[in-house]
């Protein structure tokens, strides 16, 4: 577990939440998981890829995304699936945004991707061999958790220069 | 909440902003602090040709653009809205903050940047900035002798 890659994400989520929520936030809960994840709500995930990898998962129910949605909007906000996604979205984007900001000035270089909205019953691929902090956040809108898996890409490079070739 | 004295035009009326992000609640809350600035909305763009086509109708005093968007970035817009009109005002608002992207987007025409979560006297002491080399806008002397809004 990379600590160093992962508190960037955790500070940011901290600062984001308590800023844009407008109230304090805790975290409440620190968790290492190995297997696949398993939601408890709508999650966005983004894959970052280059000099570290990984992915960062932003979960919620739906309930305290449609109470974040009224936050953010400053006005209450009706409940539906495009408010959901909208607003797992929104924090993700600003969660990421101010983690990569940390890393990117630290002099990594990557590929953020768009967050990918998953809402099925399906639960979501952890990676086979990274494993995650789950962390869930305590905010004035409810809980919120975060499932972040980085490594260096060059540690990847050097695994795999490391397994014998057939010739 | 936190009161801000209005910031003005020149000729007292309110400053005119295109807001640019596709995030709808981005857009909303950028809006609600324009209104707390005793700003007017002129426009909304969820991305960066929209953002071009909006400006060119509508020539808002200052426009507030998010980089990541579809279609076109807001980078490729600010480059292609001062190309056009050298004397645009653009404040690009994005949470991704880091030195590269803040960099080229001053070095394609952008005045400032702030970074999201916006805090609104943050943006309001941007925005007095920016403003205060308008020759159409009042910047810091009307704003500090503006009226109160909460």
């Amino acid at each position: 577990m990379r600590m160093e890659l992962i508190q960037p994400f955790i500070n940011a989520a901290d600062a984001v939440f308590a800023e844009s929520l407008e109230g304090p936030t805790k975290i409440v809960d620190v968790e290492m998981d190995e297997n696949a994840y398993r939601r408890k709500g709508v999650a966005a995930l983004i894959l970052i890829k280059g000099d570290i990898e990984g992915r960062v998962i932003l979960d919620i129910a739906p309930e305290v995304a449609v109470t974040v949605a009224g936050v953010l909007a400053g006005t209450q906000m009706e409940a539906s699936e495009q408010v959901v996604r909208e607003t797992v979205c929104e924090l993700a984007n600003m969660v990421i945004g101010n983690s990569v900001t940390l890393l990117n000035d630290q002099g990594f270089h990557f590929k953020v991707f768009p967050p990918e909205v998953h809402m099925n019953e399906a639960g979501l691929a952890g990676s086979a061999d990274t494993e995650a902090l789950v962390i869930c956040i305590e905010t004035p809108c409810g809980d919120i958790f975060l499932n972040i898996a980085m490594r260096y890409l060059h540690r990847r490079r050097a695994e795999r220069s490391a397994v014998p070739t057939l010739d | 909440m936190k009161q801000f004295a209005a910031l003005l035009r020149r000729d007292n009326q309110p400053v005119r902003y295109l807001v640019v992000d596709d995030s709808v609640f981005a857009r909303k809350n950028l809006i609600k602090m324009i209104e707390m600035f005793g700003g007017e909305l002129a426009g909304e763009a969820g991305d960066g040709l929209t953002a071009i086509a909006e400006y060119n109708r509508i020539k808002p005093d200052i426009v507030l653009m998010d980089i990541t968007m579809p279609q076109m970035e807001g980078i490729e817009a600010v480059e292609r809205i001062v190309r056009q009109h050298a004397d645009a005002r653009i404040v690009m608002v994005s949470s991704v903050g880091y030195q590269e992207n803040i960099l080229a987007a001053l070095q394609k025409g952008a005045k400032h940047f702030v970074q999201k979560p916006v805090k609104p006297e943050v943006l309001y002491e941007i925005l007095r900035y920016v403003l205060s080399d308008d020759p159409n806008a009042s910047g810091v002397p009307t704003a500090l002798v503006g009226e109160s809004r909460s």
